[in-house]
């Protein structure tokens, strides 16, 4: 294949990596930015999401788009429970001290991990598309269900922004992000938004991985790069920036798409990328994780 | 007195945080052996000028010297052992920690700038610091455990087991009984036979038994500066700050 | 921070958990001294992560690159050169602590989570690393030292590192060596000084400490146990893999020191032993025994934050190091 085409190919890519990490990485951030706390089990929501897609999905007969739109409205939702749960249980009763919170949810994220491993196995198992139309781009045609997933993904995106500055809900978790004891005294419950966020952060991570399996398999261990990359964007793009967030994901996203496709490896990809990143926690952390200390 | 250096000595020393001007071009000195009292209200910027000089924050503009030498970019740490030893307004001691420990941690520091720290020459300065301030019984218990004027005097054996030549108290008397201030004021005057001695401090009634000179902060200026006769009758003050408190 | 009345109980009892180990040699079946001489090595891991974790108060996510360190940096010498054993050990260790200065002045200028967060990362990048030089590594499918690679050359007599007893020994050797150092160290003017750090950072600046500087030294000793123990690891087992530079071997010292009692000197060799054993058990078991990682660590930090050790400490043995 010559440039154009190789080159349209990698952008495309790109996009649909960049609009899945994004969903994904925010649901981070937005745990990060309200809660102050670092969920390391997030990437194991997305693997959790994957999961119950592909169980979901083969437990509907017939036509694969019902078992899809069954997983994509009930994955999230178990995931969301798992979430609050795990919330209630460990997070709470450590009073969101960060360092200990790291801690649980390294735990965590072995527990599910490695539950998942039991009752889920090891193989990598694919969920058929809900459609299977090709559109015809200028050198080639491209997968129909890739482009729906940029759409569905910036549909959600949209969403999530309503909520948080249109709605009342919105409010209450930005003014619990600005200053918790202020808004106990306001009468803001914030247990229940901790508890809320924290299960919305998951729900967003698995929707992202219920669109991502028909692409990419379903597997216990796929929760990695995504916790990682979502580090990632989250650190550059600012935290609790919904713009920033996305920002990142369209930059990191659309690079790992066109960098792996076009020239280098992808272990030296990640770890050039894993190194930059690093270095910019290392010398603009005020900007990062400034806000953290009171 | 005049032609001698003085032991500290600011020229044009700022601070601004954001918009606000903490400290605002403050020219001061301080000489040897003085007991300096710091008074002004509430965010006159007190806090700021004195960390300043023991150089937990550094300043925007201006410098300072100890001695005559420029020690304006010297790190804090570094300024602690050229002689100049602060105790924190807000309790800042290790609770978990025994009393002696908390002590030793300043006596090991001295030892180690000297060279060697033995445990003879480590328990000894720490009961000598102890000693002065009168919790020599105590050793054993965990700091976090003594009552807040304990506390508060563990805070100025830490300072004065560095053996400085320029103590500086933040707020010392603060939630002491009266008791435990006159004891306070026999110390500090004991204290300043042999280093120079910079309090801030609200209760007027220790400033005036303890100061041999006051300085008036406001705004982050200096307002008036003077015996504590001089300041008592100085108007500008009793308008900005004694008569501000009364209303 | 101990009082001096209280040296010579504590000097016993480690003196006392040396000999024991030492007689273990001699009494314990096959099976039980092979785990025994993996578990020591590894606490000397554990130690070295203890000291910057448990007495430092900084809690790193990435000792894994240390431990990964030591062990390539006597382990490819070895595979790749054929140097002999005692200097590829030297080697590993100069690479950790190399290594460990580096990433201390680097990952010092954050705090907290971002120092969590960073180490990691470093770890990962090192992980990354050695998956990418696949060419010398072999990546994830590592290098096997073979037993003639590991042979010592004692004035004419070469003697395999692959005997069970000898192993062991030299296992032993290398924790009793660390053991009795961390003893020293947490009880010197330094060791005061890094628990000092722990509680209170900015008081310690103020009282004279260059703070920096101190926590510095402790990631540089840190990296330099953990790599010594890496490099220990590699020639005594013969085995050289990727696997020990991934995140789970960062997790693992953490889990280690706080099941057995951070900041207690004989927490991580409790918790190792408990820890490797029940791994050990469970594996045997099903695939999925790092369930048992997940669900030690919640138990651990919700309940029992001080660890076996810290616990004893605090109820029964105020005097325990």
């Amino acid at each position: 294949m010559s440039f154009g085409p190789m080159f349209l190919l990698a952008t495309m890519e790109g996009l649909v990596m960049a609009a899945v990490l994004a969903l994904t990485a925010l649901g981070l951030s937005l745990v990060f930015g309200v809660m102050r706390i670092v969920n390391v089990a997030h990437g194991e929501m997305f693997m959790l999401g994957a999961v119950l897609a592909w169980a979901i999905s083969t437990a509907f007969a017939g036509h694969p788009s019902i078992g899809f739109v069954a997983a994509l409205l009930v994955a999230p939702l178990v995931v969301g429970g798992v979430a609050m749960l795990s919330e209630r249980l460990v997070l709470r009763q450590l009073n969101y001290d960060p360092e200990a919170t790291i801690v649980a949810t390294i735990g965590l994220l072995y527990i599910i991990q490695q539950l998942a491993l039991t009752f889920y196995g090891a193989d990598a198992r694919p969920v058929q598309a809900p459609f299977n139309v090709r559109v015809q781009l200028p050198w080639f045609g491209y997968s129909g269900y890739k482009l729906f997933v940029i759409f569905a993904a910036i549909v959600l995106m949209l969403a999530t922004w309503f909520v948080l500055t249109r709605t009342k809900i919105g409010l209450i978790m930005r003014a619990t992000q600005y200053d918790r004891e202020t808004a106990l005294a306001f009468g803001i419950p914030v247990d229940r938004v901790y508890a809320g966020v924290f299960a919305l952060g998951a729900m967003l991570a698995a929707t992202a991985a219920v669109l991502v399996v028909p692409i990419q398999q379903a597997h216990y261990l796929m929760g990695r790069d995504p916790l990682l990359l979502s580090f990632i964007v989250v650190i550059i793009g600012g935290l609790g920036s919904l713009r920033g967030t996305i920002i990142a994901a369209l930059l990191i996203g659309l690079s790992d798409g066109i960098i792996s496709t076009l020239y280098f490896s992808p272990t030296l990809a990640k770890m050039l990328a894993t190194l930059l990143v690093a270095m910019v926690l290392v010398f603009r952390p005020q900007g990062l994780f400034g806000t953290v200390a009171k | 007195m005049a032609a001698m250096t003085p032991l500290i000595e600011t020229r044009g020393l700022t601070k601004h945080f954001g918009g606000l001007k903490a400290v605002d071009g403050v020219d001061f000195r301080l000489d040897k052996g003085e007991i300096r009292a710091v008074i002004g209200p509430n965010g006159a910027g007190k806090t700021t000028f004195v960390s300043l000089i023991c150089g937990r924050i550094q300043p925007s503009e201006g410098t300072i010297l100890l001695d005559g030498a420029d020690i304006t970019s010297m790190p804090a740490h570094k300024r602690v052992l050229a002689g100049i030893a602060y105790t924190f307004q807000i309790t800042s001691i290790f609770p978990k920690l025994t009393v002696y420990d908390n002590v030793a941690l300043s006596v090991q520091r001295r030892l180690l700038a000297k060279g060697r720290v033995t445990h003879g020459a480590l328990a000894s300065g720490v009961e000598e610091a102890l000693e002065r301030v009168g919790l020599a019984g105590r050793a054993e218990t965990l700091a976090g455990n003594l009552s807040y004027g304990h506390q508060r005097l563990l805070e100025v054996a830490m300072g004065l087991a560095l053996q400085p030549r320029l103590l500086i108290l933040d707020e010392p008397t603060q939630g002491l009984s009266d008791g435990e201030i006159e004891t306070f004021i026999a110390l500090v005057r004991e204290v300043a036979r042999d280093a120079t001695v910079m309090l801030i401090e609200h209760n007027m009634q220790v400033v005036m038994e303890l100061a041999q000179k006051i300085t008036v902060l406001s705004f982050g200026k200096i307002l008036a500066e003077g015996s504590p006769e001089e300041i008592r009758a100085n108007v500008a003050v009793q308008d900005a700050y004694l008569g501000g408190s009364h209303g | 921070m101990t009082m001096p009345r209280s040296t010579r109980k504590d000097i016993f009892l480690h003196l006392a958990v040396i000999a024991v180990l030492l007689a273990a040699n001699y009494v314990l079946p096959e099976y039980h001294r092979s785990v025994f001489s993996r578990v020591l090595v590894l606490a000397v891991f554990a130690m070295g992560y203890n000291l910057l974790f448990g007495y430092t108060g900084l809690l790193s996510l990435g000792h894994a690159m240390f431990f990964a360190a030591g062990m390539y940096g006597a382990g490819l010498p070895i595979y790749h050169l054929g140097w002999n054993v005692p200097v590829s050990f030297a080697s590993g260790i100069v690479s950790g602590a190399l290594l460990a200065l580096v990433i201390g002045l680097l990952a010092l200028r954050t705090t907290g989570v971002a120092f969590m967060i960073v180490t990691m990362m470093f770890a990962q990048v090192g992980y990354l690393t050695s998956l990418f030089f696949t060419t010398w590594t072999r990546g994830e499918e590592g290098l096997v030292l073979t037993p003639a690679m590991r042979t010592l050359d004692l004035g004419g007599t070469a003697i395999s590192l692959s005997e069970p007893s000898l192993r062991y020994l030299i296992g032993w050797a290398l924790f009793s060596i660390v053991l009795l150092l961390s003893l020293w160290l947490v009880r010197s003017p330094f060791g005061r000084t890094l628990v000092a750090i722990r509680e209170n950072e900015e008081r310690m600046r103020m009282l004279g400490y260059d703070t920096f500087r101190a926590k510095l030294s402790a990631v540089v000793l840190s990296g330099t146990f953990c790599a010594g123990a890496g490099a220990a690891y590699g020639i005594l087992f013969g085995y050289v893999g990727s696997g020990f530079a991934s995140i789970q071997y960062s997790i693992l010292p953490l889990l280690w020191v706080l099941a057995g009692g951070a900041a207690t000197t004989l927490g991580p060799l409790i918790g190792t032993f408990f820890m490797f054993y029940i791994i050990d058990y469970t594996s045997g078991l099903t695939s999925a025994y790092l369930l048992l990682v997940g669900v030690a660590l919640i138990l651990l930090i919700l309940f029992f934050p001080k660890g076996l050790l810290g616990t004893i400490r605090e109820r029964w043995a105020k005097w325990l190091p």
